[in-house]
């Protein structure tokens, strides 16, 4: 734990802003650690990063770090992150979003950020629900399960993150969870180093409701199924296909490189340009 | 050199508002396509990328105006041009710049409403949903031209009070000026008046987001210029952290007030013809004062004098001016194309005795200058 003292006093921020809102087990401060120690890795300037997010527990999270930060309205966070993006590219822009902000009300705009290669990372902290209001459904909310606003079972089928992001275009997804820290660490520099619109899934518990309501236990053994439940694509090689059923993959799934918005743009100027030097 | 600065011109209302966008110093747009403004997003979408700086066309007017405050507060000047459906969806951002005092433009051509409506055709129809459309209590300035070279001016004017004033300023043409082409001289650059970003000259330590100065208003420093700050919906304290703490509520929902309704004088801008000698006044504001001009002229050769009331500014409404001037009149004719908007602010300041006569259009139309001389011969 000593190696972490030092970040602390470099990131957060010192003037009352503690204690946090987040419930005892949620794992989104662990989130916000390997956030911390991935930016610390970049050598990225505190002034040069800007945190943006939408409403929820997850988006919450700026208000900690001594970034430039923006609490944005409910699912927004990477449409206003677009505008903060276009208007300075200096800037290392990321979104820290929950999964509701961010697939559901949040949906057109994530898809259409990955489409666009936006420069900016997007991570989704993934408890399978809307936690800050209580505990209702969220696209993640797998089928069967018990939420505030499924007394009976979700009838509807979640969606798969990675596999939505990579269809709608992003250069850099992947998928971690926070029991797996040091993996964590590394997926969130690795998305932090490409350029374009880059997606970290990071699957997190949420005691207080999601846990509660399906008899999953407190953060500790919620802990413990996010071990037992997730394997790394590394390990799917060695497994037979009966033992793969039912696990979440973890790993990169998509590591492409595609122009980003911003350098199109950039590109697009110089194009006008000499055609409306040509048309004198 | 896109502004012909100095030059007369045929030129469309939403061409002149494009155009007075670049002449007070755009550097970011984003927009989503919609009858019957999509000609400012067309043009500037041509025009910007000469000048390096940025447009973008959205997934939805949602978007659009959430990118606006990112990007003004990554320091460029920023606006967004819309109609009645766009602006329904904008009031969400509206009330973000609102809460977090971000400057911005956002132009809204009127058509007919509600819902889809008459997507091509004229209205006056969204002058409160400017003033209260996004919820809870709020500043807003709202600013309506009635001519072409209106359109030019007034969206200088809109950006220079949004930076002035620390807060989002609509532009609120009906269809009919946004269409409407006009010949036009533009003024010389020299003589435009274009308030620049101010950015804060004090240490970092010293900073404080919304630091309580004399007019309420502090500079708002730019992401990535030293001043780490946070900003967010929530209610907030001066350095911008949630609070939840009575005073500091109260702290910034009246600095959210008073940094209007202390500078109301600067804000009024108002236009009189003849109110001062006639018992008949007719307030019009937008494509209807034009008919109201028309129709004082027809009058005139018929020697029936009635005054004029215009105001250019709708929001903050012109209050103690019109109680001033309008107080002992016999009667007001209130002209909109509407149900009636405006007018119930216009009896809110007169008393009982002063009529104030309805003269409403809704079919997508214009108010025609006879229909005016009509209500007026009515009254006389």
């Amino acid at each position: 734990m000593a190696a972490t003292i030092p970040y602390e006093y470099k990131y957060l921020r010192a003037k009352k802003r503690f204690p946090h809102v987040w419930c005892p087990g949620c794992g989104i401060g662990i989130v916000m650690g390997s956030i911390i120690r991935a930016v610390d890795s970049m050598g990225w300037e505190k002034d040069d990063i800007v945190m943006v997010s939408g409403i929820g527990c997850t988006s919450r999270m700026p208000v900690y770090v001594d970034f430039n930060t923006l609490h944005t309205t409910h699912g927004r966070g990477l449409a206003f992150g677009t505008g903060v993006k276009m208007a300075n590219p200096d800037l290392n822009v990321m979104a820290v979003m929950g999964d509701g902000d961010s697939l559901a009300i949040g949906g057109n705009h994530i898809i259409h950020a990955a489409r666009r290669n936006i420069d900016i990372t997007a991570i989704i902290v993934n408890n399978n629900n809307y936690g800050m209001t209580g505990g209702q459904f969220s696209p993640t909310t797998p089928p069967g399960a018990r939420t505030a606003t499924t007394p009976y079972g979700m009838i509807e089928p979640d969606f798969d993150v990675c596999k939505l992001m990579d269809g709608a275009g992003a250069t850099f997804v992947a998928r971690g969870t926070v029991y797996h820290i040091t993996e964590l660490d590394n997926l969130i520099q690795k998305a932090f180093s490409k350029k374009g619109f880059s997606v970290v899934e990071v699957l997190a518990p949420c005691p207080t409701n999601f846990g509660r309501a399906n008899r999953q236990g407190d953060g500790v053994e919620m802990m413990k199924l996010l071990k037992d439940n997730t394997i790394n694509r590394s390990q799917l090689k060695a497994m037979k296909p009966g033992q793969v059923k039912d696990k979440i993959v973890r790993g990169i799934f998509v590591d492409r490189d595609s122009i980003s918005y911003g350098d199109r743009y950039k590109a697009l100027c110089e194009r006008a340009k000499k055609v409306a030097e040509a048309e004198k | 050199m896109i502004v012909p600065w100095g030059k007369t011109r045929l030129v469309q209302g939403n061409e002149a508002v494009a155009l007075g966008a670049i002449a007070a110093g755009i550097d970011f747009f984003a927009g989503y396509p919609i009858t019957p403004s999509t000609e400012v997003a067309e043009l500037l979408a041509g025009y910007l990328p000469l000048l390096d700086k940025k447009w973008l066309q959205m997934e939805d007017e949602i978007a659009s105006i959430s990118a606006l405050i990112g990007a003004r507060l990554a320091g460029s000047k920023s606006m967004t041009a819309t109609s009645g459906p766009g602006f329904s969806l904008m009031q969400e951002g509206l009330g973000y710049a609102c809460m977090t005092e971000v400057p911005l433009v956002l132009v809204n051509v009127m058509r007919g409403g509600p819902s889809t409506g008459l997507p091509t055709q004229v209205s006056q129809g969204d002058v409160m949903q400017a003033r209260w459309g996004t919820h809870g209590d709020h500043p807003i300035i709202v600013l309506a031209p009635s001519n072409v070279r209106e359109c030019f001016d007034l969206t200088i004017k809109a950006f220079n009070l949004s930076e002035t004033f620390r807060t989002p300023v609509i532009l609120l043409p009906d269809e009919i000026i946004g269409h409407m082409r006009e010949r036009i001289v533009f003024p010389d650059k020299e003589d435009v008046h274009v308030v620049p970003m101010p950015v804060p000259d004090v240490p970092v330590e010293w900073y404080e987001h919304y630091h309580e100065s004399t007019l309420n208003v502090s500079p708002m420093a730019k992401f990535g210029s030293g001043y780490r700050y946070h900003v967010t919906g929530l209610t907030h304290d001066t350095h911008g952290f949630p609070s939840r703490k009575e005073s500091e509520v109260i702290a910034k929902m009246n600095r959210l007030k008073h940094k209007i309704t202390r500078r109301l004088d600067e804000l009024e801008d108002i236009q009189m013809h003849n109110v001062e000698d006639s018992s008949i006044v007719i307030f019009a504001y937008g494509s209807v004062y034009r008919s109201a001009l028309a129709a004082q002229a027809i009058l005139k050769k018929k020697k029936k004098k009635i005054g004029i009331f215009r105001p250019i500014t709708l929001w903050p409404f012109p209050d103690k001016t019109v109680k001033e001037m309008l107080d002992y009149k016999d009667v007001i004719i209130v002209p909109e194309l509407n149900q009636g908007q405006l007018i119930h602010e216009v009896e809110r300041m007169t008393r009982d005795a002063v009529r104030v006569v309805p003269l409403q259009r809704i079919d997508g139309y214009e108010i025609t200058p006879e229909e005016i001389v009509n209500a007026v011969m009515e009254v006389i």
